[in-house]
């Protein structure tokens, strides 16, 4: 595991009704039980209409602000393309990038005033070389069953960057926020999402 | 000790619950929402109300204190305008049972309408407030501040903001300690609570001694901490403000204000004195830079570099801290370039009908709070003020009284259910008796909208789920007085302009309730089966490529260029395309199509 005394950002993003907070609160409970000190922040409310919506993670021994500073981001974990390319600038220049390969068009896309952005993994190649990595989350899911298990395919791709954490772990966190109905398709995700980066 | 990783909210929830709190009322507003709504679902041994409005939600804890319960309320910041004529008096009469007013701000409005800052209550209304910084805090806070209540005979705040009330950290879980103050009502205390002249003149006493005794108080407070570092600069904060602070100045020195009034005069002093130079970081307001500097303390920096306005993070206050010598992040991709994605009604929503409908009459829309205020934006640009909770009702009034029979057919107010619950029948009731001639529209959508689903007294449900009264609009309209109460069905566009057109043309008050409608979100209201079909789909041998379907704003609908001819041999530079995995069948588009191109799809 990472150096005690640092704390390590993960920056998520995407939009409204993609599982961004089930995504992060997975994350909280892994490293809470790990017993790090975590804090994460989000916005409620009207974003959740389909605006985009963040989150700031940080882990570490002592974890002061809950937001991450502009520009210190470890781990950027992106639910959409166009919502990982908004927070490039956020990044570390050795920080590491998952995406989702999904296009979501906002509302200027839509109305055919502006187009949406291209070559959204050649940007992110061009300043982090191979430091980032894309998968079809709602494509995997979609083969499992059920599209709205994306969230927990990218947790899964997301678990290879901590290699130190058990499968047991990650799967206890899961099965803890999601209703038993719910734990077959999720434990499929994570271990499609694991396999898939 | 049990460790769970919590939100700000349920925090204070659980707080409010190992305090011994028996009653808790609210009314939604985002960052405050979860709190109630926490309650209900997780403390039985806590009786939870949704209220219509917050002023009622304090007077419903207010009520329960005085007869002796510890009671909660909690709203955003911009309730406590509506709560305040409730509030401003409970100072000078006192409670009996602990009393805790929790007021969230929402600095960089997320979702508000404005930014003002809750500390201010605190000053004008004579009462503390305390201010958590994180979950644990968050709880806390909300339990010490029951003591503090009970101790001074106070109303108190509890203050938080967005980056508190939605920020996740770990949290000791203690149990619950049931209050020993005695239930009951005592007759023979209206002196303290009959607020006539001369009972006020005497408690108006009361009240200065008591926020004395309180600024005594806060000199000894446990959560006004000071941690001495480096000497060169000392730092006054509280709330996320501290914690930005600490974060990108870890070295330097710092006194934290958990309880942020009455301030502790003689720590701040003596604080001042032991750094070199002092820096006051507070978001929104200078509140304690405006108290420290009427001290005659000397500060280096505050408001002449902190911003006033939005919210702070750390890198905003190193830079402001650091002037020239910061060092941003390079810029790899200019966020301004990139396709903004502001919320939208939800496809399907019963509000874009109506918007549009309105659009095409050209109507004037007086606005109010709800999802239904994002109509505002491009392309629907159908509402056209939003002030406050109930607002729009009086003001269309007012316009029509200005523009006299020239505004008749051009104006009208629109209202959510929770909305005109909320504050919307005085409007209304006031246009009828003065001899006004607005319409108003209720868009009843059977629940709390945009703050995440909260019942209501229309919605048939109390906080618990459990079926209760529900409020019929159109006897509330005939009993104020309204002669002209039409229901209208949103997804009749026809139907819907016509309705819209003859009440906003007539000389006399009208109601328009929208019917059927409920909220797409809304699973118990089961809002897809009224559609016909499940998805629609776009024809491309007829689709002109006119874009008339791209003005209602759907997020299921997308232009896709390349030139081409429809099959009769009609040129187009594209076509529109509807998202199966978003259309839900509303059939509104289906109505603005002129050339039968839009059909019934497959899932």
């Amino acid at each position: 595991m990472k150096d005690n005394g640092k704390v390590t950002n993960i920056f998520l993003s995407g939009v409204g009704g993609q599982g961004t907070i089930l995504a992060s609160n997975i994350l909280a409970e892994i490293f809470l039980k790990a017993g790090y000190d975590v804090k994460k922040a989000e916005v409620h409310g009207m974003a959740q209409r389909g605006g985009d919506v963040t989150t700031h993670f940080r882990f570490g021994k002592k974890v002061y602000s809950s937001l991450i500073k502009y520009g210190d981001v470890d781990f950027l974990l992106s639910f959409e393309e166009l919502e990982a390319l908004r927070y490039i600038n956020w990044v570390k220049p050795e920080g590491k990038i998952l995406i989702n390969k999904q296009e979501i068009f906002p509302p200027a896309v839509s109305l055919g005033n502006m187009a949406y952005p291209k070559d959204t993994e050649k940007t992110f190649k061009k300043y982090f070389k191979n430091n980032i990595w894309m998968i079809d989350g709602q494509g995997i899911a979609k083969k499992l069953g059920n599209a709205q298990a994306a969230n927990v395919v990218l947790v899964g791709a997301f678990s290879n960057f901590f290699p130190t954490f058990k499968d047991e772990q990650w799967l206890d966190a899961i099965k803890g926020l999601l209703a038993p109905k719910l734990h077959d398709l999720n434990i499929k995700a994570f271990f499609a999402g694991k396999k898939a980066m | 000790m049990k460790k769970e990783i919590m939100q700000g909210n349920a925090a204070i929830a659980r707080g409010a619950w190992e305090a011994g709190v028996k009653v808790a009322a609210a009314y939604p507003g985002t960052p405050s929402s979860e709190i109630l709504k926490d309650i209900a679902d997780n403390y039985p041994e806590i009786y939870a109300e949704w209220s219509p409005n917050e002023m009622v939600a304090m007077q419903v804890a207010s009520g329960a204190a005085l007869a002796g319960a510890r009671s909660m309320v909690s709203m955003k910041h911009v309730g406590m305008n509506v709560a305040a004529d409730s509030f401003m008096t409970l100072s000078y009469t006192g409670i009996k049972g602990g009393m805790v007013i929790i007021v969230a701000d929402d600095p960089n409005v997320h979702s508000s309408q404005n930014e003002q800052d809750s500390r201010n209550w605190a000053r004008f209304g004579k009462a503390p407030m305390l201010e958590p910084a994180d979950a644990q805090e968050c709880k806390d806070f909300v339990k010490i501040a029951f003591d503090i209540s009970e101790k001074f005979d106070t109303p108190i705040f509890v203050r938080t903001e967005t980056r508190v009330a939605h920020a996740d950290s770990p949290v000791s879980l203690e149990d619950r300690k049931e209050s020993k103050i005695a239930l009951g009502l005592d007759p023979k205390e209206a002196a303290k609570y009959v607020m006539v002249p001369a009972n006020v003149r005497v408690r108006r006493k009361v009240v200065e001694e008591k926020m004395k005794k309180l600024e005594e108080y806060a000199e000894t407070f446990k959560y006004n901490v000071v941690e001495m570092n480096d000497t060169s600069v000392g730092v006054i904060a509280s709330s996320a403000a501290y914690l930005y602070t600490k974060e990108v100045f870890p070295e330097w020195s710092y006194l934290k204000l958990g309880m942020v009034w009455p301030l502790p005069k003689k720590m701040i002093a003596d604080f001042a004195k032991k750094v070199k130079k002092l820096v006051i970081v507070e978001e929104l307001d200078p509140f304690f830079e405006t108290e420290i500097k009427a001290m005659g303390i000397k500060i280096w920096h505050g408001k002449d570099v902190i911003p006033n306005m939005y919210e702070l993070s750390p890198e905003i206050v190193e830079a402001a801290l650091k002037g020239k010598k910061y060092k941003a992040p390079k810029v790899k991709v200019k966020p301004e370039d990139l396709p903004r994605r502001p919320p939208n009604l939800c496809a399907g929503c019963s509000h874009r009908p109506l918007f549009y409908a309105l659009k095409k009459l050209g109507a004037f829309v007086f606005g109010d709070i709800g999802c239904y205020t994002l109509a505002f934006a491009p392309p629907l640009q159908a509402l056209h003020t939003t002030i406050c909770m109930g607002s729009g009702g009086g003001m269309a009034h007012g316009a029509m009284k200005a523009l006299g029979k020239e505004g008749l057919g051009k104006v009208c107010a629109v209202l959510g259910d929770s909305t005109f619950l909320h504050s919307g029948l005085s409007p209304l009731m006031n246009t009828v008796y003065n001899k006004g001639n607005s319409t108003t529209i209720v868009l009843d959508n059977r629940i709390t909208g945009m703050t995440g689903h909260q019942e209501h007294p229309g919605s048939g449900f109390t906080v618990r789920q459990e079926p209760t009264n529900m409020v019929d609009y159109a006897e509330i309209g005939k009993a104020l007085g309204v002669k002209s109460i039409r229901n209208i069905d949103p997804y009749n566009m026809k139907e819907t302009t016509e309705v819209l057109k003859e009440e906003m043309a007539k000389d006399e008050p009208s109601l328009i309730l929208c019917k059927d409608s409920p909220c797409m979100l809304l699973r118990r209201a089961k809002p897809l089966e009224r559609f016909k079909n499940p998805v629609y789909a776009i024809n491309t041998d007829n689709c002109r490529g006119c874009k008339m379907c791209l003005e209602i704003n759907c997020p299921a609908i997308s232009w896709r260029e390349g030139a081409g001819q429809t099959k009769d041999g009609h040129k187009r530079k594209g076509t529109v395309y509807i998202n199966p995995d978003q259309c839900v069948g509303c059939e509104v588009c289906v109505q603005i199509c002129k050339y039968d191109a839009i059909e019934p799809g497959k899932k």
